[in-house]
């Protein structure tokens, strides 16, 4: 009843190709950015920005980056961290030794070394498969972790191997408070989506597709195996590696490798599996799972203890968020093994036949 | 499904009532905000909870001791696990909390980088007493930033000291072989610097072994340490890498004699129930391990007694213990100077505290009277000097508790410390076209 798309013809091919087709996507898409840009910045206060929403925003990135090799593509990649690291490392190193460089090119250069490092370890891709390539990208993981421990030209000679970048401009722009911070994010954020919207929608989307739906049947049907898959690593590796460099410099301010290990990794494994694998909403369900949760968590358990009378201990807490939040992503594994994405398409399915179900 | 409406509605109702009665009690009275960035998970947890533990046992202490001039200290734990990003959520998440936060403590070097960006927009002081960045030492440039007691540079060098007495002299340590085991991170390296500059002053031979986090694989490190046969290893761990590195050496068959930590190093928590830990010797920033002062018995009395002990009764007074309680005692002394300037009896503001802090000026006497006497020495602290002193002393683990391995007070020189301090924090500086203080700042 309420999604229905009777009535809504589409007299031209443009109007059939476009990114949603139904009108009340659209109108609820529009409406929810427009929310996130205006609404947002006036409805929020500074700790919800710093400490939640970036965070999210940036890993959503991320996660749209690792979604489009993992869910799209079908490369299973445990080296995300590790194109973070690089993303993160070479927008810092492009902003420190070139004078007067932007920090919008900066950003964007982190993506572009991160794109030729993930080009890099794609090669194994082009070889092996499933598990096997997924240990084969740990090793981009641990390469990532000792180089930029240990060699010191990466860090500007810092003495503890931390780097920081304060100060962030761009144009006549200084992005100071929380609330410019989170519009800066949601910028990248909303352009990288819509791009990689429409990448997955166009040719390459459907190569990538069909390599991650059974490689041979594609390349019998004439797409090639070794553009399509390194192209996705590169994709994937780009938005990854400004994610990266948007988490440095935006969100930690002053980070070390450990930032990006081989947890980062895992977590943006995660957001993919549990948002939805192939599906560029699913990243955003995500992570705001993975981010928000363990958050809410710790801040609501003390509180439900209260209530109660009973005083938890910030370790009893700790752990009890962990168990909790184990508890869910089993539990959404076994409900919806398709992830949040599926639910959400469910949803709409059910939405559209209410209140006359047959 | 009635039955579970009834429970709800149960539960909800004694909700509604406990929170009604537990809010007006504090209302009227003047509070200080203390946030603690604790880390009670994790690997790093058994150096982390007795820290911790500390820090709570001492504000619980002020408290009973009548507040800080009539204010009541209060205080909220953020659990960070010892990583960066959700140090950075708890910072966010507690820096408004009860009327503001005086200051932060971050119990992490790594959390103390990312801070030191955030914090001065704030406004709010950053404690790092023995640890955090070493070049912040110089207020000039780092105003919001106090590494009081000592920082890893001054721990190194001390340690350092304490080797070279052990050989004899500074002089005697030409030719020595020296292996630095290091924790792969912010914190651990911190030392390379100031020991690469002493190798290079007095002639030993300095190798690094990096132990990547969190420390417990080891075995490849050990390996080059027997091949090498150093005269001293210098240890460095934290958390578990410091009972791994301990077994590790018994396994290798290195002297423990030969090792020497540094205070991450060197808590009970560290060799209690490790078979040959024996020998082990540690150089601790002050404070040591201090179950036979006058504060510990205050705090068995006052907290402990009355049944409101933070963790276990027979972990007050070991060495990391004593380091939370004395990092609150510098937090609240600070807020004591702020308040000599800005109102007694007051609650003072992270900016009024941070003036509490670089006017600092704890003396022997001062101390012996809230209790630490033979705890630490001396601290005071001024515009340009934000560490204040950095005095330690070595312990030896004897296998039941730590013992002092002489009476002497090492202090770190501070004509070696001083010029690295001084060109890290200019290269900082012009990093982030920050001016250095002018005299006239300092007066304010």
């Amino acid at each position: 009843m309420f999604y229905r798309e009777n009535g809504q013809l589409k007299t031209s091919y443009q109007a059939d190709q476009q990114i949603f087709p139904i009108a009340q996507d659209r109108w609820a898409i529009i409406g929810l950015v427009l929310f996130a840009i205006v609404a947002v910045p006036l409805l929020a206060n500074e700790y919800t920005f710093s400490a939640i929403l970036i965070p999210f925003l940036i890993l959503s990135l991320a996660a749209l980056g690792v979604n489009i090799l993992v869910g799209y593509c079908g490369q299973i990649s445990m080296g995300s961290g590790a194109f973070m690291a690089v993303g993160a490392y070479a927008a810092y190193n492009t902003l420190v030794r070139i004078d007067g460089m932007p920090l919008l090119l900066a950003l964007l250069s982190g993506g572009f070394f991160a794109t030729v490092v993930g080009m890099f370890f794609g090669i194994p891709s082009l070889r092996v498969k499933g598990l096997y390539l997924a240990v084969a990208t740990l090793a981009a993981q641990f390469l990532s972790d000792w180089a930029f421990l240990r060699v010191p030209w990466f860090t500007n000679n810092s003495t503890s191997g931390s780097v920081m970048v304060s100060e962030l401009q761009m144009f006549s722009w200084r992005i100071d408070t929380a609330v410019e911070k989170y519009l800066f994010c949601l910028g990248f954020l909303i352009v990288f989506a819509v791009l990689a919207k429409n990448l997955v929608r166009s040719a390459i989307g459907r190569e990538w597709m069909a390599v991650r739906d059974m490689d041979v049947a594609a390349a019998v049907i004439g797409i090639r195996i070794t553009y399509a898959k390194l192209s996705a690593f590169a994709v994937s590796s780009f938005i990854i590696g400004v994610a990266g460099a948007l988490w440095g410099f935006v969100h930690l301010g002053a980070w070390e490798p450990a930032a990006f290990g081989l947890d980062r990794s895992f977590q943006l494994l995660f957001i993919v599996i549990i948002g939805g694998m192939g599906s560029i909403m699913g990243s955003f369900f995500g992570a705001a799972f993975i981010v928000i949760l363990p958050i809410v968590l710790s801040q609501t358990l003390p509180a439900l203890g209260n209530l109660v009378g009973f005083e938890v201990s910030t370790a009893a807490i700790s752990h009890a968020e962990f168990m909790i939040f184990g508890a869910l992503i089993v539990w959404f594994l076994i409900v919806e093994p398709h992830g949040l994405a599926k639910l959400w398409s469910t949803g709409k399915q059910k939405l559209r036949l209410w209140p006359f179900p047959h | 499904m009635r039955v579970r409406n009834a429970l709800l509605a149960a539960v909800v109702m004694t909700a509604g009532f406990s929170s009604s009665l537990t809010t007006p009690v504090f209302a009227q009275e003047q509070e200080q905000f203390f946030p603690l960035l604790v880390f009670r998970t994790g690997p790093y947890a058994p150096s982390g909870v007795p820290w911790a533990n500390g820090f709570v046992d001492y504000y619980k202490l002020v408290n009973a001791r009548g507040g800080i001039n009539g204010v009541k200290a209060v205080w909220e734990e953020c659990e960070t696990s010892y990583a960066t990003d959700r140090g950075v959520e708890c910072y966010e998440r507690l820096k408004g909390k009860n009327g503001g936060a005086t200051l932060f403590q971050t119990m992490s070097t790594g959390i103390t980088f990312a801070l030191t960006e955030k914090a001065p927009g704030d406004k709010i002081p950053i404690l790092t007493p023995g640890y955090g960045r070493s070049d912040s030492a110089d207020g000039g440039v780092f105003e919001w930033n106090f590494p009081l007691t000592g920082t890893h540079a001054a721990s190194a060098d001390t340690q350092l000291q304490y080797v070279a007495s052990l050989v004899g002299g500074l002089d005697k340590l030409q030719g020595k072989k020296i292996t630095l085991l290091y924790h792969d991170s912010p914190y651990g390296k911190e030392a390379i610097p100031i020991l690469q500059k002493r190798a290079e002053m007095h002639g030993f031979d300095l190798s690094m072994i990096p132990v990547t986090h969190p420390g417990v694989e080891q075995k490849s490190a050990w390996l080059q340490i027997r091949q090498n046969r150093p005269d001293f290893v210098l240890l460095w761990g934290w958390g578990v890498m410091n009972s791994t590195a301990l077994k590790e050496a018994q396994a290798t068959g290195f002297p423990r004699d030969k090792i020497v930590g540094v205070w991450p190093s060197g808590s009970e928590s560290d060799v209690k129930g490790i078979s040959g830990a024996e020998g082990y010797s540690a150089v601790l920033l002050q404070p040591g391990s201090g179950p036979d002062s006058q504060v510990v018995k205050d705090i068995l009395e006052l907290v402990h007694a009355k049944g409101e002990g933070t963790g276990p009764k027979e972990e007050v007074g070991e060495a990391v213990y004593m380091r939370g309680v004395v990092n609150a005692m510098l937090s609240v002394e600070g807020v004591r100077a702020a308040q000599e300037k800005f109102g007694v009896g007051k609650t003072v503001t992270g900016e009024q505290a941070r003036w509490g802090y670089e006017h600092l000026d704890l003396t022997q006497e001062k101390l012996d009277a809230l209790g630490f006497h033979d705890v630490m020495r001396e601290v005071k602290t001024s515009c340009a000097d934000h560490m204040g002193s950095s005095w330690a002393r070595a312990y030896v683990w004897d296998g039941t508790r730590w013992k002092l391995a002489s009476d002497t007070w090492f202090q770190a020189d501070m004509s070696i410390l001083d010029p690295l301090v001084k060109t890290s924090a200019d290269a900082y500086a012009a990093e982030k076209k920050l001016e250095r203080r002018r005299a006239d700042d300092c007066q304010s």
